[in-house]
């Protein structure tokens, strides 16, 4: 069994079973914040409602990003470290590839997430290779786009199926390769799902490339400034 | 669960050292240490989310150090413990989020602990020395905090008498070292600077410790007036074209530091009535405190405990070492719920106890 979290938005752990992808429990909290709050309260449950124990769980996989940096890495921590104890591989996943999962459509399309100070995360896909979204570029961060160059907002409903997300899609006038703007619809993802991280992970391992992704995917480097000279005190 | 002596691992990611410690009871196994401190030099000070950043990455081959230095399986810990707070929270987070999930990985129970009262509970591992007497006053001093606190049950009594208002005497030191032209940290910098210098060449100001500072502030600290005094000292004598006699200076500035600390502890064991004195943090590598404390500490009949330095400095022995102490206690593991607190009063000591099940 493949236990999967998610800290770059919400808090989501699931427990999948790799060999029939079934999504046997997840665990969901929608805040923003408080991701260090929940987190052992969700691994608890997924892993209840599954009727799993951690002896079961043969690989951790985990959303590596993007997502605001705090709460990203809690799901990070938690996943590396469960692994650790149980001396289990840890599978990273891009968590934009987890709502691209979900949209199922051969056609371009991109997914965006909030990455807030007015900036988005997005990623663009076309087809997929081993049932794995087939991510042509992204994650980078563009500005987000002014209320009136969105056309055509409107909301669509999710499969409703545990391993949902997209909450919105809209397709922009205009996309703009160069800017890095979204390409083709546009999914706005507002949470990612584990289950679908989970997912994601047995057809990773299932077709032998479990990719290389060593440090979060911040996007963004630390806010820090660099001192400049020393100020005077004297008047 | 073996409540007598118990194996504990603790994971302490307060500030910038990532900390896997690992003991059995009063028993050190193993005290390892990942910090970013050089990530930090060219900031002058820790950024924390630089600190964050590197707490993710130090502390799975941290845990897998330990572990193999301790000798021991992770299946055959009694339990986990974590720092809660005070720290940086962002830092705080990750071994939060970490201890949480291997705590569930292994089956463990786990105990969410105080940072500051980790500080006194390190003594407790000390090899080689005779158990902790009860009550003493415990001195802290690091970049992060500097507090004075009364302490007469390690467990269940921790009493803070007076912190810092304003920067932590680790703090003062690398804002004055950077005010001196010198590198981060500052600490061992003003000590190389102030070789050779006269501590009574400039009287510096004692902050917080005039009469009519004490009825308020009595046991409280301030760095932040000192470090300008300095830095307007410095700025008269280059306008006036004259020599700044850096060994002189940071001398005479490390003397005030180390004055005001050692000046208000023991005052706190007179007023308290406890002959004993504990230290602790980083700062306390600083030799010339080492000295002042323990030699004006034994004119009052103070006895001074002075633990190994890297049990000094922020690690995950002590956080293990303060849950061993309440696991013996009897006290019942934490909750999954808690989360860190970045100003955790001293006064908790451990963070969401589990309501006992009464029958
Ligand atoms: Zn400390």
């Amino acid at each position: 069994m493949i236990l999967a979290i998610d800290s770059s938005l919400g808090s989501s752990v699931a427990v999948v079973d790799p060999a029939t992808e079934d999504v046997c429990a997840q665990a969901d909290s929608e805040g923003t914040r408080g991701h260090a709050e929940v987190i052992g309260t969700l691994l608890e449950r997924a892993l209840a409602e599954a009727g799993a124990v951690p002896a079961d769980i043969t690989h951790v996989a985990v959303g590596m990003g993007p997502g605001p940096f705090t709460g990203l890495r809690i799901g990070i921590a938690a996943a590396r470290a469960f692994a650790t104890g149980r001396g289990i591989p840890v599978v990273p996943v891009v968590s934009h590839d987890a709502a691209a999962l979900e949209r199922q459509t051969d056609g371009r399309f991109s997914v965006v997430t909030d990455a807030r100070r007015r900036e988005n995360a997005v990623s663009t896909y076309e087809g997929s290779d081993d049932g794995i979204p087939r991510r042509v570029s992204g994650p980078v961060l563009v500005p987000q786009p002014r209320a009136e160059d969105l056309t055509n907002t409107r909301d669509s409903e999710g499969s409703g199926e545990g391993v949902s997300t997209p909450a919105r899609t809209q397709n922009l006038s205009a996309p703009d390769p160069a800017a890095g703007a979204p390409l083709g619809e546009v999914v706005h993802a507002r949470s990612i799902a584990a289950g679908a991280i989970g997912i994601l992970a047995a057809r990773m391992l299932r077709a032998g490339r479990i990719p290389e992704i060593g440090e979060p995917l911040y996007l963004r480097a630390p806010d820090a400034k660099l001192p400049g000279p020393v100020k005077r005190v004297s008047t | 669960m073996n409540r007598t002596d118990p194996l504990v691992l603790g994971i302490e990611t307060s500030c910038d050292e990532t900390g896997i410690g690992i003991v059995r009871g009063r028993t050190l196994l193993s005290n390892t240490i990942a910090s970013s401190m050089d990530e930090h030099a060219r900031y002058g000070g820790v950024v924390p989310e630089v600190a964050a950043r590197a707490h993710l990455e130090a502390l799975q081959p941290a845990i897998e150090r330990a572990v193999a230095e301790a000798g021991v399986r992770l299946d055959d810990l009694d339990a986990v413990a974590v720092t809660s707070g005070p720290g940086l929270a962002g830092a705080l987070m990750v071994g939060v989020g970490a201890a949480k999930a291997l705590a569930l990985a292994l089956g463990k129970p786990l105990y969410a602990v105080n940072h500051l009262v980790g500080h006194i509970a390190a003594d407790i591992v000390a090899p080689d020395t005779d158990p902790l007497e009860y009550p003493t006053i415990a001195l802290l001093v690091s970049g992060g905090h500097t507090s004075l606190l009364h302490v007469r049950d390690l467990t269940s009594d921790v009493e803070l008498l007076g912190e810092t208002i304003d920067d932590a005497a680790g703090e003062a030191f690398d804002k004055v070292a950077r005010i001196l032209g010198l590198p981060y940290p500052g600490g061992p910098q003003i000590d190389r600077a102030a070789e050779g210098g006269d501590p009574a060449a400039i009287r510096f100001p004692r902050g917080l410790s005039r009469a009519s500072d004490l009825e308020r502030h009595r046991f409280d600290f301030s760095f932040s007036g000192l470090k300008t005094s300095v830095a307007r000292w410095i700025e008269q004598r280059e306008q006036a074209s004259e020599v700044v006699p850096l060994a002189d200076v940071a001398a005479s500035f490390r003397e005030a530091v180390v004055d005001v600390l050692v000046t208000k502890a023991l005052d706190a064991c007179e007023t308290r009535g406890v002959p004993r004195l504990l230290l602790g943090g980083g700062v306390i590598a600083n030799r010339r405190l080492r000295e002042v404390a323990l030699a004006r500490a034994e004119e009052r009949g103070v006895t001074v405990r002075i633990p190994p330095l890297s049990l000094c400095t922020d690690n995950g022995a002590m956080i293990a070492a303060l849950a061993a102490q309440l696991i013996a206690s009897g006290r019942d593991p934490s909750t999954l719920a808690f989360g860190a607190d970045s100003t955790l009063p001293v006064t908790e000591i451990q963070v969401a106890e589990r309501e006992a099940v009464t029958a």
